[in-house]
């Protein structure tokens, strides 16, 4: 599919011979192009085909696909997988916009499902319960491409490593509270920072304190940037927090529970997506920030015990 | 090809709209090729413009923003006077008369216009079967580009005064990706991901010159 062709299609002044080269899935640059497309937008959790329109109404980017938002997961407990198949396919077939679904941590061949399904992209999050301890799926094993989450330069830098297209900081999901977000986001810039202040040879050392690819981390302090898109995720619950995280250097907003466990989900979401448009913007943010109602209730990171806390997970 | 102008005072000035999308890589692109190039959020923000880019993005998205923030008329009116236009992938979209779903059913989302045709939204597939490819492309001399094909569109419909700049084989025949009606220019592929700024110098001529 997509082979250039020589000759014309229709009639036209112009003749358009081109190249025979196999066109080519798949690519680094395949995978990452598809998340600057999705950049300044939210992404938004859906679990069911109904949500899914909502979003999409909203202004919604892209949406996740999972089988709980990570509020009930942990209200619930159990073990959190990938969906059912019927339901990802169901999200796909109500909105046109792209559809991500989640997977545990080193579950390759639930990868290899969403794969086969034909979402278009993979979220390996650690809101899922960990498969796998010590490894990470081989995300360059794939043609769908791979969002991850990380908490610091290093663990950004080892999922690219692995083929990760994307990256998420992860703050802390299903709490509807900021601070590890800030906290996370806070860390891989200024990670970054402090990479393209060192001189070449300091940078080996560094890579080894990071526990990152030397390439990986030679690029970045060459270029001041990730070489994938950074969005940001985990606690996200009002129009200000999606501008402060854009403010804070976010390429675009994950929103989980934030949106389906408030009072208003239409109203909060359209100004979420507003917000993150507008992230420079006071006065628009003021204005969509106006009448929403009820955020979702939020939980405070003290009384988070640290079984609770969803970012240790991913190594 | 008209050769782009230095960036000056002479330089064209090109807004990029910047509602969602990979905005800084066409601003990038389009300086690079010698324009005066400006973000575009508001309807203010498009006066004295002698072109407009729409980048690649989520052309609802794009499209829903421009609607609630006043964009869409200011911009149908413009160019339906003459403005300039660049659109690539979901820009191109939006630069389409008409919009169809993967499987022909319509889409029902905001437009610009501008072009006569007809874009078929993730015509060659979702997201695992986005490609990249040697495209040639008509009047941009060097030989052909590296086209990425991201969840991409192509074109039907073409209106008798739209040109096919280039196409590309699939099982169904030849498919339009690049195609040009005066001084409005549309690409499915994404030239700002391989930084080959050939279609940006072209559009910037296009924009450099009077109506």
């Amino acid at each position: 599919m997509g082979r250039p062709v020589a000759g014309r299609p229709r009639r036209t002044q112009v003749s358009t011979v081109s190249e025979q080269t196999a066109p080519i899935h798949g690519s680094d640059r395949v995978k990452r192009g598809m998340a600057d497309m999705l950049k300044g937008g939210v992404i938004m959790d859906v679990v069911t085909a109904e949500q899914a329109v909502v979003a999409e109404r909203a202004g919604a980017v892209a949406v996740m696909a999972l089988e709980r938002v990570p509020a009930d997961i942990r209200a619930h407990g159990g073990v959190a997988r990938m969906s059912d198949p019927d339901v990802v396919e169901a999200i796909m077939r109500a909105v046109s916009v792209p559809v991500m679904a989640k997977v545990r941590i080193g579950h390759f061949v639930e990868a290899q499902v969403l794969q086969a399904v034909g979402v278009d992209y993979v979220d390996e999050s650690e809101v899922l319960t960990p498969a796998d301890e010590a490894h990470h799926c081989d995300k360059h094993a794939f043609t769908v491409p791979f969002v991850c989450g990380a908490t610091n330069l290093g663990e950004a830098l080892r999922r690219i490593g692995e083929g990760a297209a994307m990256i998420r900081s992860k703050g802390e999901a299903g709490t509807g509270n900021v601070v590890e977000a800030v906290r996370h986001m806070r860390a891989i810039t200024g990670g970054i920072r402090h990479l393209s202040r060192l001189a070449p040879e300091e940078r080996y050392a560094a890579a080894k304190e990071l526990g990152a690819p030397a390439d990986l981390v030679a690029e970045v302090a060459e270029t001041g940037r990730l070489p994938v898109v950074l969005f940001t995720a985990g606690g996200i619950a009002t129009p200000a927090d999606a501008a402060l995280m854009m403010q804070l250097g976010a390429d675009g907003v994950f929103v989980g529970s934030g949106i389906f466990k408030s009072a208003d989900p239409a109203g909060r979401a359209r100004a979420i997506v507003e917000a993150t448009t507008y992230f420079d913007a006071p006065e628009v943010v003021a204005k969509v920030s106006r009448g929403l109602g009820e955020a979702m209730a939020g939980i405070e990171m003290g009384t988070l015990g640290d079984a609770d806390r969803l970012a240790g997970r991913g190594w | 090809m008209v050769d782009a102008p230095a960036a000056g005072a002479g330089a064209p000035a090109v807004g990029v709209l910047a509602l969602q999308g990979d905005v800084a890589e066409n601003l990038a692109m389009l300086r690079h090729a010698g324009a005066r190039a400006t973000p575009v959020r508001r309807p203010s923000d498009l006066d004295g413009l002698d072109g407009i880019l729409v980048p690649g993005g989520e052309s609802t998205t794009i499209g829903k923003l421009a609607a609630m923030y006043g964009l869409l008329e200011p911009l149908r009116e413009r160019l339906a006077a003459g403005l300039a236009a660049f659109g690539t992938c979901a820009g191109a979209i939006l630069l389409a008369r008409g919009a169809v779903l993967h499987d022909g059913r319509p889409s029902d989302q905001p437009l610009l216009g501008g072009l006569d045709m007809v874009a078929r939204r993730n015509a060659f597939g979702r997201q695992i079967a986005s490609f990249e490819a040697d495209v040639d492309v008509a009047g941009v001399d060097g030989g052909p580009m590296r086209a990425v094909f991201i969840r991409a569109p192509w074109f039907e419909e073409l209106g008798a005064d739209v040109r096919v700049l280039a196409a590309v084989e699939t099982p169904l025949g030849a498919r339009v990706v690049v195609a040009r009606r005066g001084r409005v220019l549309a690409s499915a592929f994404h030239p700002e991901l391989t930084h080959d700024d050939r279609l940006h110098r072209l559009f910037v001529g296009i924009a450099s010159t009077p109506t």
